[in-house]
C-alpha cells in the first residue's frame, strides 16, 4: 500500500498561479461565450480581452508587493519561482499585450479578429508566456514555451495572406526545431545531474566542479540554440524577417517584444550560473554570438528597402544588445536589460503600429510591398503629425537623446564598462552609429523626398480608429517624456533584480 | 525669474514652437521674430544681471534627472559660455528676420526655434549627459534644414553630416561613461557633473586614452582636419539660413567643448596631444585655405575658410594659457559673426541669380555698391585686418601658441597670409573689372530685409574690433580659473611647466592697458 499523499493546500502557495490562470479563465470564457451565442462583434472580444489583462494586471501588482516584502516565493510543489525577474517580466509581457490587443480595433475589416479564437488563443499566449518565466524548472519552461508558440503560430496564420501562411510553417517549422533542441539539452542536464530544475543543476555541477564538461559545454549548446531561435540570435535568426512580413504590423511589433522577453529571461536563468563558475569558452561563445548579432543584423537592415523588414532586421539588432547584458551578468547589466526592454517596448510597439494603420488592403501600382520606403516619401506634406511621429520612433530605436532607448542603450553600455568589457562597449556604440543609416533612410524619405504616387495621405491612416490612435499616443508619449520615467523605472527595476539574486 | 533664465532660454522657443504649430502660414514669420526677439532680449537681460567680475559659475540650477545614475539637469555660465549663447539668440533673430520667401516657411521657423533650443542648452549644461542630449538633438533640426531646403544633393550631405557627427559622438558617451565610472570609482557614487569631474585627478594613462574618445566626438564636429570632409558637402547643399547657424554657432559646440571637457579634465593629455593636434591645426590652416583659393563656388571658398579659421581656434585652445584660450574664444564669437555674414551675402547673390559661380560675376561693385561695401568690411574682417573683430582673436590666439612654440605659430601665421590672397581673389573676381555678364546688369542693390541681417552684424565685427573688453574681460576671468585649474591639476613636470599658473601672467594684461 502506498501512504497516502498528504500535502497542505498551504503550502502549495496557490497564489502565485493567480497570474497565469486569470488568462487562462479569460480564453475559456470566451470560447463559451461563442460557443453559446456565436457572430458577436470582435469588439466585445477586445474589451473582455482587455479586462482579463488588466485582471492579471493587478494579481501581478499584487505579487509584486508581496515580492517586495517577502522575497521571492515558491509555490505549486516548488514549480512556480515568483522572484524578481519573473514579475518584471511579465509586467512587461502583460504591459506589452495590453498596449496590443487594442490594435485588433482597425477601421478595415481583417477577418481574423471576427474569429473569437483568436482572442481565445492570445489570452492562451500570455499565460504560456507567463508560466515560462515564472519556474526554473526546465519542463515547466518547455510546456509554457510550447503553449505560447503555438498558440503564435495559428495567431500567424490567421492573417490570411499567402505569406502569412508561409511565415507560419517557416515560424513553425523553426520553433520546432527550436523545441527539440531545448529538449535535447535538458535531457544533457537531467542526464548529468538528475534534475530538472536549474538550481539544483548549478548546486550539482558545482560541487562535482564541472567534472563532465564536455557534456555540459553539449547541452548549453543545445539550450543556446534553442533560446537563439526563439529571441532571434545570428545565426538562428532566419525566420524572423519573414515572419515578421508575413504577419500583421501589429503582431510583429507584439512578436519583437513579448516572445522575446521570455526567451531572454530563460536565457538568464540558465545561463547565468554559467557565466559565474568561470566557465570560460560559454563567455566566448556568447561573446562572439552577441557581436555578430549586433552587426550582421545591422549590415542586413541597411539594404533592405521594405519597412517592415527593416525594423525586423533591427530588432535582431537589439536582441544581439540585450543578450549582451545576460553575457555581462552583472545586477547593472541586467537591470539594463530590463530598462532596454521596456523603453524599446514603447517605442516598437509604436513604430509597428504606424505601420499597422497605414496597411492598405491592395498594393497601388508603382509599390513592391506593403510598407516599402517609397510609400512614406513626402508624408510630412500630407500627414505632417503621424510624419513626426514616426520620426521621433525612428530617432528613438537609433537612440538620439532624449528619447526613450537612448536611456536603454546609455545604461547598458555603461553596464559594459563597468564589468570591464571596453571592447563591447564601443562594439555597441558603433553599431548604433550604423543603425542610424536605416532608421534615417525613413526619415530622409518621410521628410525630404517628394510623393511618389498622388494622394492625399489618407493612405498613411487609413486603417486608424480612435482606439489605434490612442495606442500610438500612449506610444509617443512614453518615447519623448522618458527622461522622466528613467530614474523611477531604474530603482524599480534595480531593487528587483538585485533581491532576487542577479 | 532671473533665477531660471536659463531654463527659460533653453525651453521658451521649443514651447512656441509646439504653440506656433497653430499660427496660419503667412503670420508665421512675424510670429518667428516676435519670438527670437524675446529670446534676444532675454539673453541680454542674462548679460545684464551677469557679473563679469567673478570667475565661476553663475545662474546654476539643479534638478536631479536620474538620480540613482548622477545624471542632473544641472545649468550654468560663465565668461565662457555666455556670449556664445547670446551670439545664438542673436543669429537665431537675424536669420528669421532676413528669412528669405522660402516654400514650407513655417516648418522652417519652427524648426529654427527648435534648433534654438538646442543651442543654448548645449552651451549652458553643466552635465555631461544633458550636454550630450542638446549635442544630439541639435542634428535633427539641422538634418532636416539642409535635407528639406538644400540644394541637388541635399540628402546625400544631410546624412553625411549626421552620420558623421553622430558616430564621433558615440564614441563621446562611451568617453563620457567611463569618465562617470572612473569618478565612482573615486568616490563611490556616480556622477555626470562636469563641475563634480573637474576635480577628479586621473592617472595619465587613462587621460590619454579618455582624451582620444572626446576628441573623436569634438573633432568631427570642429571638424578638424582629416575629419572635415561633411563639411563643404553640408554649407555647399544647405540653405543660406542653415549655413550661417552651422558655421556661427554649430561649430562653436566643438571648441567649445574643448575648453570646457578636454582641457580641465585631461591636463596632462593635452599637454601630450598639444603637438600633433597643432600639427594637424596648422595643416587644416594651410591646406584648407589652399583647397579654398581652387574653388569656383563663392560658397565653397567661405565654407572651407570657416575650416580654415576653426584651425587658428584650435591652436588658440591648445596654446594652453589664458592669451590663448581667451582668445580662440573671441575668435569663436568674431568667426560666428564673421563667417554668418559672410554666408548671409552669399545667400543674397545667390537669392538674385541663382548660381553661386564666381566665374558667372564680376563688375558687381558697379551695380551692387551697398553689397559690395559690406562685403568688403566682412571680408576684411575675416581675414583679420587689424581694428576688425578677428584681429584681436586671431592674435591672442597665436600669441599664445607662440608662448609654447615659435616655429608652429610661425606656420599658422604663413596660413592667415593665404587666407589673405584667396579672399582678396574672390573679391576682385565677384566686384572688380568690367561686368561681362549680361544678367548682371540690372541686379537689384541689397534690400531692407536683408540690411536687417547685415548691418547689426557690421557694426558688432567693427565695434569689437576697436573695443573688446566689455566681452574680453569675462572671458579672461573664467578661463583665468581654468588654467588655473589645469595648472594645479596637472601631474607630469612637463605638463606644469607648459601650463603656466595664470597668478603669475596677470602682470602682462595689465601692462598691455598702461600702454592704451
Amino acid at each position: 500500500m502506498l501512504e497516502p499523499v498528504n500535502i497542505s493546500l498551504e503550502s502549495l502557495n496557490l497564489m502565485t498561479l493567480a497570474p497565469m490562470l486569470i488568462p487562462i479563465v479569460g480564453a475559456l470564457l470566451i470560447i463559451v461565450i461563442d460557443t453559446l451565442k456565436g457572430g458577436l462583434h470582435k469588439t466585445l472580444y477586445v474589451v473582455l480581452s482587455m479586462l482579463f489583462i488588466l485582471m492579471d494586471l493587478g494579481a501581478l501588482t499584487s505579487a509584486s508587493d508581496t515580492f517586495s516584502i517577502n522575497g521571492t516565493m515558491m509555490g505549486a510543489f516548488d514549480v512556480m519561482l515568483i522572484d524578481g525577474l519573473a514579475i518584471l517580466s511579465q509586467f512587461i509581457i502583460v504591459g506589452a499585450s495590453l498596449l496590443f490587443i487594442p490594435l485588433a480595433l482597425t477601421s478595415k475589416r481583417f477577418h481574423e479578429f471576427s474569429y473569437p479564437e483568436f482572442f481565445a488563443l492570445f489570452l492562451f499566449m500570455i499565460s504560456g508566456f507567463q508560466f515560462m518565466v515564472a519556474t526554473d524548472n526546465l519542463i515547466l519552461i518547455f510546456v509554457g514555451l510550447e503553449t505560447a508558440s503555438l498558440a503564435l503560430y495559428t495567431l500567424i496564420a490567421m492573417h490570411n495572406r499567402d505569406k502569412s501562411f508561409e511565415a507560419a510553417v517557416k515560424y513553425f517549422t523553426m520553433g520546432a526545431l527550436a523545441a527539440g533542441f531545448f529538449s535535447f539539452g535538458s535531457m544533457v542536464f537531467y542526464a548529468l545531474t538528475g534534475s530538472v530544475e536549474i538550481n539544483q543543476i548549478a548546486t550539482i555541477l558545482a560541487a562535482n566542479n564541472y567534472a563532465d564538461i564536455g557534456y555540459v559545454l553539449v547541452g548549453t549548446v543545445f539550450l543556446l540554440a534553442s533560446i537563439g531561435f526563439k529571441v532571434s540570435l545570428v545565426p538562428f535568426h532566419t525566420w524572423a524577417p519573414d515572419v515578421y512580413e508575413g504577419a500583421s504590423a501589429a503582431m510583429a511589433g507584439y512578436m519583437s517584444i513579448v516572445p522575446k522577453i521570455a526567451g531572454f529571461i530563460v536565457a538568464m536563468r540558465i545561463f547565468e550560473f554559467l557565466i559565474h563558475s568561470n566557465v570560460v569558452w560559454l563567455e566566448v561563445i556568447l561573446y562572439a554570438v552577441v557581436v555578430v548579432t549586433m552587426t550582421a543584423a545591422n549590415m542586413w537592415a541597411l539594404v533592405q528597402t521594405d519597412v517592415k523588414r527593416m525594423l525586423a532586421y533591427s530588432s535582431i539588432s537589439h536582441a544581439g544588445f540585450v543578450m549582451a547584458a545576460v553575457m555581462i551578468g552583472t545586477t547593472q547589466s541586467n537591470s539594463a536589460l530590463f530598462l532596454y526592454w521596456i523603453l524599446f517596448a514603447f517605442t516598437n510597439l509604436g513604430s509597428f503600429s504606424m505601420l499597422w494603420i497605414s496597411r492598405q488592403k491592395e498594393l497601388p501600382n508603382g509599390q513592391s510591398s506593403d510598407h516599402s520606403y517609397s510609400k512614406f516619401a513626402g508624408m510630412i506634406h500630407t500627414s505632417p503629425v503621424a510624419a513626426t511621429i514616426m520620426t521621433i520612433f525612428m530617432l528613438s530605436l537609433a537612440g538620439v537623446p532624449p528619447f526613450a532607448l537612448f536611456w536603454g542603450k546609455l545604461y547598458m553600455i555603461s553596464s559594459a564598462i563597468t564589468a570591464g568589457y571596453t571592447v563591447l562597449a564601443l562594439v555597441m556604440a558603433l553599431n548604433s552609429a550604423i543603425a542610424g543609416y536605416y532608421y534615417l533612410k525613413l526619415v530622409v524619405y518621410m521628410l525630404m523626398k517628394e510623393p511618389v504616387n498622388k494622394h492625399n495621405g489618407d493612405v498613411f491612416s487609413g486603417n486608424a480608429t480612435l482606439p489605434l490612435k490612442t495606442i500610438i499616443g500612449i506610444a509617443a508619449v512614453g518615447t519623448v517624456f522618458a527622461f522622466v520615467a528613467v530614474n523611477p523605472l531604474l530603482e524599480f527595476v534595480t531593487a528587483f533584480v538585485y533581491n532576487s539574486g542577479y | 525669474m532671473i533665477d531660471h533664465i536659463l531654463s527659460i532660454l533653453i525651453f521658451f522657443p521649443v514651447v512656441a514652437a509646439l504653440f506656433g504649430a497653430m499660427v496660419q502660414k503667412d503670420s508665421i514669420r512675424a510670429y518667428g521674430i516676435a519670438v527670437s526677439t524675446i529670446e534676444f532680449i532675454l539673453a541680454l537681460w542674462l548679460w545684464y544681471a551677469f557679473d563679469g567680475s567673478a570667475a565661476g559659475m553663475q545662474f546654476m540650477e539643479s534638478i536631479p534627472l536620474v538620480a540613482s545614475f548622477g545624471i542632473n539637469y544641472t545649468l550654468g555660465v560663465d565668461g565662457i559660455s555666455i556670449f556664445i549663447i547670446i551670439l545664438s539668440t542673436f543669429i537665431t533673430l537675424i536669420g528669421i528676420a532676413s528669412l528669405g520667401d522660402i516654400k514650407n516657411i513655417k516648418n522652417m521657423i519652427l524648426t529654427l526655434l527648435m534648433l534654438q533650443m538646442t543651442m543654448s542648452g548645449v552651451f549652458a549644461a553643466l552635465d555631461a549627459i544633458l550636454f550630450y542630449v542638446f549635442w544630439e538633438l541639435s542634428l535633427v533640426p539641422m538634418l532636416y534644414i539642409i535635407g528639406a531646403w538644400g540644394g541637388p544633393l541635399r540628402v546625400y550631405a544631410s546624412i553625411k553630416f549626421f552620420l558623421y557627427t553622430f558616430t564621433g559622438s558615440l564614441i563621446m558617451l562611451v568617453g563620457m561613461l567611463f569618465m562617470a565610472y572612473f569618478y565612482y570609482q573615486a568616490t563611490g557614487e556616480w556622477s555626470f557633473a562636469i563641475l563634480d569631474w573637474y576635480r577628479l585627478i586621473l592617472p595619465e594613462n587613462f587621460q590619454l586614452w579618455l582624451f582620444a574618445a572626446f576628441f573623436m566626438g569634438f573633432a568631427i564636429k570642429v571638424p578638424m582636419f582629416p575629419f572635415h570632409t561633411w563639411l563643404p558637402y553640408a554649407h555647399g547643399q544647405a540653405p543660406t539660413i542653415g549655413s550661417v547657424i552651422l558655421a556661427a554657432i554649430l561649430l562653436k559646440m566643438g571648441t567649445y567643448a574643448f575648453i570646457r571637457f578636454s582641457l580641465p579634465l585631461f591636463p596632462d593629455a593635452s599637454v601630450f596631444y598639444m603637438y600633433p593636434i597643432a600639427i594637424l591645426a596648422i595643416i587644416m590652416v594651410i591646406y584648407t585655405a589652399m583647397v579654398a583659393y581652387a574653388q569656383k563656388d563663392i560658397k565653397q571658398v567661405i565654407a572651407y575658410s570657416s575650416v580654415s579659421h576653426m584651425g587658428i581656434i584650435i591652436i588658440g585652445t591648445f596654446a594652453l594659457n589664458v592669451e590663448g584660450i581667451s582668445g580662440s574664444i573671441f575668435l569663436m564669437l568674431g568667426h560666428g559673426i564673421v563667417a554668418g555674414a559672410l554666408f548671409f551675402l552669399v545667400g543674397v547673390i545667390y537669392d538674385r541669380r541663382h548660381t553661386k559661380m564666381m566665374s558667372e560675376f564680376g563688375g558687381l561693385a558697379h551695380v551692387m555698391p551697398r553689397y559690395a561695401t559690406i562685403f568688403g568690411i566682412m571680408m576684411m574682417a575675416s581675414v583679420g585686418m587689424p581694428l576688425t573683430i578677428n584681429f584681436v582673436g586671431e592674435f591672442l590666439s597665436l600669441l599664445g601658441f607662440f608662448k609654447q612654440s615659435q616655429i608652429l605659430a610661425l606656420l599658422a601665421g604663413v596660413g592667415i597670409i593665404v587666407g589673405a590672397i584667396y579672399m582678396l581673389a574672390s573679391y576682385k573676381k565677384l566686384f572688380f573689372g568690367e561686368i561681362t555678364n549680361e544678367e548682371n546688369k540690372n541686379l537689384p542693390d541689397i534690400n531692407r530685409r536683408e540690411l536687417v541681417a547685415l548691418i547689426p552684424l557690421t557694426i558688432l565685427a567693427i565695434w569689437l574690433g576697436v573695443y573688446p573688453k566689455p566681452v574680453l574681460e569675462p572671458i579672461n576671468n573664467s578661463v583665468e580659473t581654468i588654467v588655473q585649474l589645469m595648472h594645479d591639476k596637472a601631474q607630469t613636470t612637463e605638463a606644469k611647466s607648459r601650463i603656466p599658473s595664470p597668478l603669475k601672467v596677470l602682470a602682462i594684461p595689465k601692462s598691455l592697458e598702461e600702454a592704451h
